[in-house]
């Protein structure tokens, strides 16, 4: 197993999980969401082929309301 | 003149070539309820919107209602970048919006200071440099300094919004000399004052003073009657706009009757 943070919190998956079974794995299947590994961006179109690795840090956003 | 030329709301104000008939831009949060927000929207006349991204947990579904009538109302989104320290964060927020809101608009934001939410001014030309190239249309939340302004024109901003006050403080426009010479010094720019406010009548004067729209949300937001709130507000910037394009008179020390004085009865050759 592997170590992600997931939003600040630590989740342990197996090694090289595509982004794409980790996101459907941890509820955001069918969500609005956007993606950044290690503060970087991840495009909609990569989930699929982007395989995580240990320590990744994962945010996962929503549209809220803003000012 | 017609009646309805002076009373419809013309449709020039014009960013990044969209045009829209309102001058009032208004945020989405810290209303107590969604239909509070949608409400409010609908009486502000306003047609875009400002919004933002957070983490939420997959269970929380408590944005669900707000994005489903932002939608619903047809504006334009605005996603900001708000809560950013960093040109690095600044930057992958604004690409997160883009693909989950499907625009090139971004209000960019790169906080400064957590006490008073001054925009990094350093930060925010590096990062509009950046976002621009990336094929964005940056709208920055700046402060009144005017070299900063037009660092930002130079590269390649085509809109600026400088604060009348401190994010939430709703004190008003704490520096009308800077704010005027911005106007003096940039005239074919379009200049939104953001954030700050706290009541229509700064509003009209920021208008007043020829900026081109108003953005803000506390003000109306944490109004105990938020719909009724914005709705002054629009009414305030478009009397204040009205009055910019009217032409202002000039202030005078001196008293000036302004009822003739020839004719004036009662009066006699001592």
């Amino acid at each position: 197993m592997i170590h992600v943070s997931v939003n600040n919190e630590i989740k342990s998956i197996a090694p090289a999980t595509r982004l794409s079974d980790a996101l459907h794995d941890w509820g955001y299947g069918d969500s609005k969401i956007a993606v950044a590994i290690n503060q970087e961006f991840v495009p909609r179109s990569t989930y699929a082929e982007r395989a995580l690795s240990n320590n990744d840090q994962i945010d996962i956003v929503r549209p809220v309301g803003g000012g | 003149m017609s009646n309805a030329t002076s009373t419809a709301p013309a449709r020039d104000f014009t960013l990044y070539g969209e045009t829209f008939s309102s001058r009032f831009l208004l945020g989405t949060a810290l209303y107590s309820s969604p239909q509070l927000m949608r409400d409010s929207i609908t009486q502000s006349r306003c047609e875009i919107v400002t919004l933002g991204l957070r983490r939420q947990n997959p269970a929380n579904r408590d944005g669900d209602a707000i994005w489903q009538y932002i939608q619903e109302s047809g504006c334009r989104l605005l996603p900001n970048t708000a809560g950013c320290k960093s040109v690095k964060e600044a930057v992958t927020l604004a690409e997160m919006s883009r693909e989950i809101f499907n625009t090139d608009w971004i209000k960019l934001e790169v906080v400064g200071d957590d006490y008073n939410l001054q925009p990094d001014p350093f930060g925010l030309v590096e990062a509009s440099e950046i976002l621009i190239k990336k094929g964005f249309k940056v709208l920055p939340y700046c402060t009144d300094d005017l070299i900063l302004c037009k660092r930002l024109l130079d590269v390649g901003c085509e809109v600026l919004m400088p604060w009348g006050a401190p994010i939430g403080t709703g004190q008003g426009l704490l520096n009308r000399y800077s704010l005027r010479s911005l106007r003096e010094r940039i005239k074919n720019v379009p200049m939104i004052i953001d954030a700050g406010l706290g009541a229509p009548s700064q509003a009209a004067e920021a208008m007043e003073m020829g900026f081109d729209g108003i953005l803000l949300n506390t003000a109306v937001a944490k109004a105990h009657n938020p719909p009724l709130m914005a709705e002054a507000f629009a009414d305030a910037i478009d009397a204040g706009r009205k009055a910019f394009k009217a032409g202002l008179m000039q202030k005078r020390q001196t008293a000036s009757p302004s009822t003739p004085t020839v004719g004036q009865p009662f009066w006699h050759q001592q």
